[in-house]
């Protein structure tokens, strides 16, 4: 029971506390690049929560199965990264068959899965957190959603700006970056949810 | 091109932060002190030299299909060196940076450069990309470190500069004010850069 609210502790912690873009600063460039309107940021926050959800816990895999037992934890950065890549194309395989809407919609994005740090962050973090095999399960999947969360607000609030009047030298990318301090200053009532 | 113009390129011209806005996570993430700023982009632009150089020699070897997951392992084997390296010379950087010296595998400014650049081009023009895109990173790193630390720390490069009366605003050196600090200077930059036509 203890373990169990650990869990849920976990989550909301990962998820809107230390929301991984506002707080962590993690994962900016998908943030910034997808957010032009509401359904693609919903369809990349998807794309990263399947592609986190299921990289943490193989990565997890490799590390104690593979990098331990050999002794060689230096290659971790390589190790992960391969095995990220891989899991990457294989689900733009998966969404090309599947949804080919989608798979337009998000386009050059989803190749940039891979370079999207908070994949590659959040298994380096799991193994520095010792975290085991269901807190990384529970941590991938909370900061994930955490990261639909808030791309999907600043999509939300996005769409609005383009019909807002801003200054000229403010326009696009300017003002999507005060926006976002703007959010990340609200996103930190949420560190008193914890004690 | 020339060299000069590969090299002020990569500064001006197509400065990774200010101009194509990518790399941001460590942009928003280090800066909260101007040294922070300052090694992140050194290490950032020996990782860039390097693997240019690499990729570029490899060029004709590296098969169409698999060239990014080939680009990716070169650029981690030098990310691991970087780390490796700080760890041992400069302890006290490598704590602060943290987890983003691993996550300089993926920052998009590397990957961009070997896409764009090093993959079309011979060796030395790469490297010399390298330099200057790197150096273009550092330089905007250090502006926006050295902004956020006077104002959120009254301290530039760990020296008093402000008045002893002068409140630290906490927010500079949270994200919040990192995001805003960026999107302000980004305009001003716009203002300044785009009036010619």
């Amino acid at each position: 029971m203890e373990y169990l609210s650990k869990l849920i502790l976990l989550f909301i912690s990962s998820a809107l506390i230390n929301n991984i873009v506002l707080s962590k600063t993690l994962a900016i460039c998908p943030f910034l690049g997808v957010s032009k309107r509401v359904d693609t940021a919903l369809g990349m926050g998807m794309a990263v929560t399947f592609v986190i959800a299921i990289s943490s816990v193989i990565t997890y895999i490799v590390h104690y199965a593979i990098l331990v037992l050999l002794g060689i934890e230096y290659m971790q950065v390589i190790a992960f990264i391969l095995v990220i890549a891989t899991l990457v194309q294989l689900i733009e395989m998966i969404i090309q068959k599947t949804s080919p809407t989608l798979y337009s919609a998000l386009g050059v994005y989803l190749p940039l899965i891979t370079t999207n740090c908070a994949v590659l962050g959040v298994a380096i973090m799991n193994i520095q957190e010792n975290y085991d095999l269901i807190q990384t399960l529970v941590n991938g999947i909370g900061v994930s959603l955490g990261f639909t969360l808030a791309i999907v607000l600043f999509a939300g609030i996005r769409e609005r700006l383009e019909l807002s009047d801003i200054p000229a030298h403010l326009q696009g990318v300017p003002i999507a970056l005060i926006t976002a301090g703007l959010m990340s200053v609200a996103f930190m009532g949420f560190q008193g949810l914890i004690k | 091109m020339k060299l000069r113009e590969v090299f002020t390129n990569g500064i001006f011209k197509e400065n990774p932060v200010f101009k194509l806005v990518i790399g941001m996570c460590p942009t928003i993430a280090v800066t909260t002190a101007a040294i922070n700023g300052i090694g992140m982009g050194l290490a950032t632009t020996f990782v860039l030299i390097c693997s240019n150089l690499v990729i570029s020699l490899l060029k004709d070897f590296i098969p169409e299909k698999i060239r990014i997951p080939s680009y990716i392992v070169i650029i981690a084997t030098f990310v691991t060196m970087v780390g490796m390296i700080m760890e041992a010379y400069l302890p006290e950087l490598y704590d602060n940076l943290g987890i983003f010296i691993p996550l300089i595998v993926v920052n998009c400014i590397i990957l961009a450069r070997a896409e764009t650049f090093a993959s079309k081009n011979p060796p030395i023009p790469s490297m010399v990309d390298g330099l200057g895109i790197g150096l273009g990173f550092t330089l905007s790193l250090t502006i926006l470190g050295s902004i956020r630390e006077i104002l959120g720390s009254g301290t530039w490069f760990n020296m008093q500069v402000m008045s002893d009366s002068y409140e630290p605003a906490l927010i500079m050196i949270l994200p919040a004010g990192a995001f805003i600090t960026l999107g302000i200077l980004t305009g001003l930059i716009n203002r300044f850069t785009t009036k010619v036509d």
